[in-house]
């Protein structure tokens, strides 16, 4: 072998030999960033690498059946190494370390060492079970780490019909996903008695094998394999038999029992070694020999070997360090893990089996679905401490955070793991978001990011948005980055300029006071006391809701007109072609058939697209703003009334059937909703509020994922307040239990108009409640226990709001002066020539651009 | 001007001040044109009387007639009216786009006489 006939030519007297033992990821991370931190100036680097392939990505060796080739495996440039100076030596083993002679020694020679690295991984462990002769059955005796290993899977499974993997853990799973994805039977036999051992309990093993069996995976647990036999004549080539007396027939066995270090070079040449196997490093990666280092799987650390491919990383990167400039010590790693393993979500982080003194767990265990969701939590259930996750890893994140980062636990730790209405976990507050938690996923920006950019002198949110992108994709964040901005800029002391506009020197809050207080009707009395200029975009629909919310006047009465948004201005919904949608009120989601059939005339008649809401009722898309009375007029002679989706207003009362036809069911829960609706319809709040009502337990009209969400039990009602569905998702908490439905409306009445009084604009209850010192139990105190003595006014408030509520639809429709606005063109009675319909489904929409150029082709 | 339906019978006559919302716009048909009319009835000063403005209608951001939807206000003395879809700012004097100067709608000169909304 000519690398080593040549190896003493190749040996610069001006550099030092380093010789990395090992080309597999961790030794091919290493040799990265030596690269990269300039060690070739100093060492003459040689890279030994048994394998004969270059260095590839062995966490997604499976996907070497899913397509994908050794090339397209292949980890970095593939002249990395010629490019820098650096000897790879593939196929090469290194048979003994010589350390006396500071050499490594191959079949075919020898090579002096300066500096050595042991990075040798690890090799599948076979556990001895009798069995016929390896070298006339390789298919009873495979194995699954190399591409070797694969390519020798795939060449036996050719002519196999049915193939079982010893061992159920998480590489055995993926061993069997591989052999079915060959087109195999695949089962899997574990000692344990469940799959994946290390990483999950007994409930989380069950719902994972139910999940696992439900893809036609054959799992065995409990299960010792005594013997495999040839069957030369079977149906099957071979026959495992289990300790119990059972047998399974198969035309392969595939072993996954578990990996073990490969250490025996480093055993040979007398370096330490662990009790159970490994090379004994510190926390420079140093072996017993100061001048050996070992890294990823091979090496011991603490009494510790990491299996994952991220520590063996941070070792590659602290050697690196030591060999040139700074050695960054290691100091242990996080096993958690997310995985998708045939399909299947399975998460396991930190102290997952609450090893931990005094530790204590909430589980949450679908059987239906075969869900499981385990939080560990500390004695006092202050802090997460680890988590196991089957079936869905949405939750995965969040809990992470809350146990890499120490982050107190919320009021009620179960809800990180309960099932969120909407999909998604719950949502931190802008204070206890680590600095790695996402704000802004179209852009990828951390709060971490923010933080460096406020740091770097991004003192507005403008700045911030062009210095880091956040908030300029789908504009879905801008509430979360205004939160963790202010938050940034009070923690540095900064002043936070909290003016609504450049019209108001004062907060939504402030201004809501004022008008309350100096008693003020109109929006320029306050204008003209407290503000200057015109107003604009801003302060005027902010300011038009707080009057409508302390006044109750009509909002097409003509000081109120100019202020409202369009929406609010012609009481329906604008849509992207400038047409408006119409949604009448359809409280609880309950509907006469007469209603309904009313409701499909009037689309008819006007050619309306109509489509069922998310909000259980019926929104009418297309009407020209001219048809708006029209359609309105013919809709109240039909009984129905405003359901005011265009206003920052009560939006829907959601509601399940209830005890009137539910077998379930335990109260009335539309009865309820409809109380509900009727009391709040009308006001005004910061932003949209919804509602929810189930009649029992089982949650049907998802409740807790809407602003008050109310739940029937056996003794009377308990209330959620502040969740949240839409882009961010939050659970709501719970508020009161088994109130009486007197109770439970005075406590509505009192959140409600506190959250009117309290919150700014634009604010969901769901960020508010984040922003509210003092937090829930604050709220508790105000609302329930009346502790800023409000109680009464706040009632009042709603009272008033309750009384004068007129459908406002009605009201304009009195009112020639008001319908005046309603036209198209003041000078014309034409519609709009550029609204331009095409059908679709049997139902008009609007048309698309391209299809208005085709048209119009067509027309000349 | 084509449309038969003008409300006066001399051509350069848009609308009444009667047609006109204090605060906020109305729309107008002239020779096939879409015009956003915005009446300020206190003037952009909200004291040297009434004023009002006249800029195209069509909104190039969202490509629909919108534009006399949106709500009226200023920007640093400027008066502007925001699109009711995707809120862009266009100066009332002279239809430039806040947000992008590169974007301008078309203006019209307006005035009052008498009762009437006149274009020159
Ligand atoms: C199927 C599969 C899925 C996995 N999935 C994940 C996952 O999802 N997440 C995760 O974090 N980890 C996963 N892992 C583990 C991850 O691949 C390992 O942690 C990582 O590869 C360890 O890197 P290493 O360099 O220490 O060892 P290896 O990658 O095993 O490299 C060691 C190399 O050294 C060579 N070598 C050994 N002895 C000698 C010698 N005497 N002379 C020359 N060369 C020698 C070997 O041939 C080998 O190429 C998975 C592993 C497998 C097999
Ligand atoms: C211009 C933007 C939006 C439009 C046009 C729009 C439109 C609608 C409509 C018409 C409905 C049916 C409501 C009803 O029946 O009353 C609805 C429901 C809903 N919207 Fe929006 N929406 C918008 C923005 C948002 C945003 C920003 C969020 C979240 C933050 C959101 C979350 C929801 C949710 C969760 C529902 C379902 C309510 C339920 O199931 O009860 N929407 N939306
Ligand atoms: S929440 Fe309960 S009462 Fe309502 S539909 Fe579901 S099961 Fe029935
Ligand atoms: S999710 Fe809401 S905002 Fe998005 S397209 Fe649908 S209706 Fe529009
Ligand atoms: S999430 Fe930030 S812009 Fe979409």
């Amino acid at each position: 072998m000519q690398h080593l006939t040549t190896h003493e030519a190749a040996i610069q007297q001006d550099k030092k030999q380093l010789v990395i033992i090992g080309n597999g990821m961790v030794g091919h991370h290493c040799v990265e960033q030596l690269i990269e931190r300039g060690a070739t100036q100093h060492y003459q680097i040689h890279v030994f690498g048994d394998e004969r392939h270059r260095a590839y990505d062995r966490v997604h060796l499976s996907e070497y059946f899913s397509g994908k080739d050794a090339d397209a495996l292949a980890l970095g440039e593939a002249d990395l190494h010629a490019t820098h100076g650096v000897s790879l030596h593939l196929g090469v083993r290194i048979t003994r370390i010589d350390r006396d002679r500071g050499e490594i020694i191959t079949a075919d020679g020898r090579l002096p060492y300066d500096s050595l690295i042991i990075a040798t991984g690890s090799y599948p462990f076979v556990p001895p079970i009798p069995g016929p002769e390896v070298s006339e059955h390789p298919q009873a005796r495979l194995v699954y780490r190399t591409l070797d290993d694969l390519d020798a899977i795939r060449y036996h499974a050719a002519n196999a019909r049915r193939g079982v993997v010893i061992g159920g853990g998480l590489l055995g799973l993926e061993a069997a996903n591989a052999l079915k994805s060959l087109g195999l039977e695949a089962h899997v036999v574990e000692f344990a008695p469940r799959l994946m051992p290390v990483q999950l309990d007994d409930q989380g093993g069950t719902a994972l094998r139910e999940r696992i069996e439900a893809l036609g995976v054959g799992v065995h647990t409990d299960c010792a394999t005594e013997a495999i036999v040839a069957k030369p004549d079977g149906e099957y080539a071979y026959r495992m038999n289990f300790q119990d007396g059972e047998h399974l027939d198969t035309d392969l066995v595939l072993f996954s029992a578990g990996i073990r270090p490969q250490d025996g070079l480093a055993r040979d040449c007398g370096l330490e070694i662990g009790e159970r196997g490994g090379i004994v490093i510190d926390e420079t990666c140093r072996t017993s020999d100061p001048e050996i280092f070992a890294i990823g799987e091979c090496a011991l650390w603490n009494g510790q070997i990491f299996g994952l491919v991220a520590p063996g990383y941070t070792m590659a990167r602290t050697v690196a360090g030591c060999l040139t400039d700074v050695c960054e010590p290691f100091s242990g790693a996080d096993m958690s893990t997310k995985l998708k393993l045939l399909g299947v979500d399975v998460g396991s982080i930190g102290d997952a089996f609450a090893t931990t003194e005094g530790a204590k767990s909430y589980r949450w265990i679908d059987e239906a679905g075969s869900g499981y969701r385990r939080l560990v939590v500390s004695s006092d259930g202050k802090k997460a401490l680890g988590a196991i996750l089957v079936g869905d890893n949405s939750y995965y994140d969040t809990l992470l955070q809350y146990v890499q980062n120490g982050i107190d636990l919320p009021e009620d730790p179960a809800a990180l793991i309960l099932p969120q209405s909407e999909g998604g976990a719950l949502m931190l507050g802008a204070d206890a978001l680590p600095d790695t938690a996402m704000v802004c996923s179209c852009h990828n920006v951390t709060k971490g990011a923010v933080c460096r950019a406020v740091d770097e002198g991004c003192a507005d949110i403008a700045a911030l948005k062009i210095e880091t992108k956040a908030s300029t994709g789908c504009g879905g964040c801008a509430a979360l980055l205004k939160q963790v901005f202010e938050h940034e800029l009070e923690s540095r002391g900064m002043e936070v300029d909290k003016s609504l506009c450049e019209h108001f020197q004062y907060t939504r809050q402030e201004l809501y006071a004022l008008v309350r207080v100096e008693e003020i009707t109109s929006f320029d009395e306050l204008l003209e006391k407290h503000g200057h200029g015109l107003g604009c975009d801003i302060c005027k629909p902010t300011i038009g809701s707080i009057l409508a919310t302390c006044w109750n006047q009509p909002i097409m009465d003509p000081q109120n007109v100019a202020l409202q948004d369009t929406n609010d201005t012609f009481m329906a919904n604008m849509q992207k072609n400038g047409t408006y949608s119409v949604m009448p009120r359809v409280a609880g989601g309950e509907i006469t058939p007469d209603k309904l059939v009313a409701l499909g005339e009037v689309a008819k008649k006007y050619d309306l697209y109509t489509k069922i809401t998310g909000g259980q009722r019926i929104d009418l898309f297309g009407a020209e703003l001219h048809e708006l009375p029209d359609i309105w007029e013919e809709l109240i002679n039909a009984g129905f009334e405003t359901g005011h989706a265009y206003g920052k207003s009560l939006r829907t009362v959601k509601s399940c059937v209830g005890n009137t036809w539910c077998r379930y069911g335990v109260q009335d829960s539309v009865a309820m909703a409809l109380e509900l609706e009727h009391r709040y319809k009308g006001l005004r709040t910061p932003h949209k509020v919804k509602m929810g009502v189930s009649g029992c337990t089982r949650e049907c009209a998802e409740a807790q994922g809407k602003d008050i969400g109310v739940i029937a039990t056996e003794a009377g009602w308990n209330l959620y307040v502040c969740g949240n569905g839409g882009m961010r998702p939050r659970h709501a908490e719970l508020f009161a239990t088994d109130i009486d439905s007197a109770t439970l409306i005075r406590t509505i009445d009192r959140f409600l108009m506190f959250y009117v009084r309290t919150a700014d604009k634009l604010q969901r209850t769901s960020v508010w409640r984040e922003s509210l010192e003092g937090g829930l139990d604050f709220l508790k105190e105000v609302v329930i226990d009346d502790s800023l003595g409000l109680g009464d006014e706040l009632e009042r408030q709603m009272h008033h709001i309750v009384e004068t509520y007129e459908c406002e639809w009605a009201n304009a429709l009195k009112d020639p002066e008001k319908l005046k606005r309603f036209r198209t063109f003041v000078n014309d009675n034409s519609s709009d020539p550029d609204i331009i319909n095409v059908t679709e489904r049997d139902q008009p929409r609007p048309a698309r651009a391209d299809e208005i150029e085709s048209l119009a082709v067509e027309i000349r | 001007m084509s449309t038969a339906t003008a409300i006066n019978n001399t051509p350069r006559v848009l609308c009444d001040v009667q047609d006109l919302v204090d605060d906020s716009g109305v729309v107008a048909l002239h020779d096939g044109r879409q015009i956003a009319l915005f009446y300020l009835p206190k003037g952009r000063d909200r004291q040297s009387g009434p004023e009002v403005f006249a800029i195209a209608n069509h909104d190039p951001f969202s490509k629909a007639n919108v534009i006399g939807r949106g709500i009226v206000g200023d920007k640093d003395g400027e008066p502007v009216v925001a699109s009711p879809i995707y809120k862009q700012h266009f100066r009332l004097t002279d239809g430039v786009c806040l947000e992008d100067d590169r974007v301008r709608l078309d203006t019209f000169n307006v005035r009052i006489e008498g009762e009437r909304v006149v274009i020159d």
